[in-house]
């Protein structure tokens, strides 16, 4: 199911290769917990450097989406999954080496994990277990990642200071900036807002837009409008099921295939 | 509006009267430790002197010093320990960090727990029969301080893994999720924040260790040696086992001596519990999360 040319927005008229290249393809992915299914039959892809919404009630099976992806089910005994997930061309589920796998893909999840090290040590550590040792190195990339983040200017003083004690805003921003120093090419972002000030979500989502460019983004939010304003293309999952897939500006116009969508985007129910 | 009810008033008294019960409970339990101190300090205190911690006994052990059981009793600690942690601390690693929960390790979790519980006797035959014999180490150190490592192994896993378990599992997850693997995991992660409460458990480990008698007596502890041991393979005297000699086997035995004897080994204990203490608190302290 490869994009039409119509899915390319004029804006991203530089990468071309836009639409063209699945990045992720999920094929009839269905996901149980203890037999219990949490997730039935999904099929999409997601494009490269596109940012890719995922919308729907709690317990829909969006967080559980993300961990299959990055083959989290190995750290959680009751689950299993079924069907396919391809990440750049490989299947997830025959993959021997996870953990390169996982350096690929980067994680936020939805309260803020400072590690309990100094604000530099966060950043540095996957560098570090990746064999980065000189320091000018870690240091640059630190720099950059936390620029990147937004967080540079407010931690500079003090990169070595426990990153717990950083606001929960900071510390968002400081996980971002941690999951950005494995160089993923897929970042996923579970309702990373959900702890975090407007203010803070405002500068995220801006840094967000700006990494559109230089990755492919799995936005998860519980909040309809975050996913307008940011995602591309948008997936609505309801009670584990996907519902529908299409360009996000369509699912709030009202071009939707299912009332159901149309109800949860209007906020009819939730 | 607010007027005392009837309700209130009673519920008033109630609450003294339960806090008075626990009160005093709390005096009942604090008052036998207080005598017993009291009670060593007392009767042992004079007993104490440079010479009864440094010289050896004599006089068929009614006159003279403990220097040899001391110095036993830091021997057999110490080689318990160097058997015991490191096998310890493994086990608990492998059962919280990589084992997956599974009837097998629910069972190797209780069967330590019911190791915990083996009255040392027990251990002590077991020690006779596997050390003393089987292994061929003959009545040594090496063979009583193994017994000890054995007897107090579930103290160092139960430790542990309580203290691997307090770190929260987001920080694994956040790791896992960059790619580390376990082994990353646990060194850079789990461990750094959790050693503190791994070492506390190690020394309360020590004192435990420190006063136990029956394991020791039949697979390497001495009755009486007045030498100071100068390896593993001999035998030692200790202080537990020491104050059991004289208050027991050896007659005509002035009165302080038991109790000097008693209140080193207390307060070798004691200063091991308060150095247990101190790190908790300067772990607390030092908390990251
Ligand atoms: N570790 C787990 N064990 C058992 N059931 C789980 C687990 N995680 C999630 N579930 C179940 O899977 C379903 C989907 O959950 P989840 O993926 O977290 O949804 P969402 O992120 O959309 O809120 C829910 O019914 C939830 O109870
Ligand atoms: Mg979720």
């Amino acid at each position: 199911m490869v994009s039409s040319a119509t899915d390319v927005r004029p804006t991203r008229s530089e990468a071309p290769e836009y639409g063209v290249r699945p990045l992720v393809r999920v094929r009839d992915l269905t996901i149980r917990y203890d037999d219990e299914p949490a997730l039935a039959n999904v099929t999409f892809d997601i494009h490269e450097h596109e940012i890719f919404g995922i919308i729907g009630p709690a317990g829909s099976g969006k967080t559980s989406f993300l961990r299959a992806l990055n083959r989290m089910d190995e750290f959680t005994p009751a689950m299993e999954f079924d069907g396919r997930i391809e990440f750049d061309g490989h299947d997830v589920r025959h993959m021997r080496n996870l953990y390169a796998l996982r350096r690929r893909i980067g994680v936020v999840f939805p309260l803020p994990v400072g590690l309990p090290m100094t604000v530099y040590d966060n950043v540095a550590l996957s560098p570090r277990l990746s064999g980065v040792r000189k320091k000018a190195e870690l240091d640059e990339i630190v720099e950059r990642c936390l620029t990147r983040a937004a967080l540079w200017d407010e931690v500079k003083d003090r990169l070595h200071a426990l990153g717990s004690l950083l606001s929960g805003g900071q510390q968002q921003r400081l996980t971002i900036a941690r999951a950005l120093s494995q160089e993923p090419d897929l970042l996923l972002l579970d309702e990373f807002s959900i702890a975090v000030d407007p203010v803070t979500t405002m500068r995220i989502e801006d840094v967000l837009k700006e990494l559109r460019d230089e990755l492919t983004i799995v936005l998860v939010t519980n909040l309809v409008q975050q996913a307008r304003r940011l995602a591309d293309r948008t997936a609505f999952f309801l009670m584990g099921e996907c519902v529908e897939v299409a360009e996000t500006e369509a699912l709030f116009t009202g071009e939707v295939r299912e009332q159901r969508t149309r109800d949860y985007v209007e906020g009819r129910f939730g | 509006m607010f007027q005392r009810t009837a309700v209130n008033e009673r519920n008033t008294r109630v609450q003294m009267l339960v806090r008075l019960l626990f009160g005093m409970m709390t005096a009942l339990l604090v008052l036998p430790v207080l005598i017993i101190l009291g009670l060593l300090i007392h009767r042992g205190g004079p007993a104490l002197s440079m010479e009864f911690l440094f010289d050896e006994p004599s006089n068929g052990m009614t006159a003279g010093g403990i220097m040899p059981a001391l110095v036993g009793t830091v021997w057999l600690v110490a080689v318990a320990l160097i058997a015991s942690v490191p096998i310890g601390v493994a086990a608990a690693l492998y059962l919280s960090e990589y084992a997956k929960d599974n009837w097998l390790t629910r069972a190797i979790n209780l069967a330590v727990i019911n190791l915990a519980g083996v009255p040392s006797i027990v251990h002590a035959l077991f020690g006779v029969g596997a050390f003393v014999l089987f292994f061929k180490f003959g009545t040594s150190i090496l063979a009583a301080s193994l017994t000890l490592a054995v007897m107090t192994l579930p103290v160092v896993i139960v430790a542990t893994r309580e203290s691997l378990q307090a770190v929260p599992q987001a920080f694994r997850e956040a790791c896992w999720n960059m790619g580390a693997t376990r082994w990353q995991t646990i060194r850079k992660v789990v461990l750094p924040n959790s050693i503190s409460g791994i070492l506390t458990g190690v020394i309360l480990e020590v004192s435990r260790t420190a006063g136990e008698t029956a394991p020791i007596m039949f697979t390497g502890a001495a009755f009486f040696l007045p030498f100071l041991p100068e390896s593993v393979y001999d035998q030692t005297m200790a202080l537990s086992l020491h104050l059991y000699v004289v208050t027991t086997q050896v007659p005509n035995v002035p009165e302080h001596l038991p109790y000097g004897v008693a209140l080193v080994l207390i307060l070798m204990v004691l200063a091991l519990n308060a150095v247990s203490i101190g790190f908790r608190t300067w772990l607390r302290g030092r908390k990251k999360w």
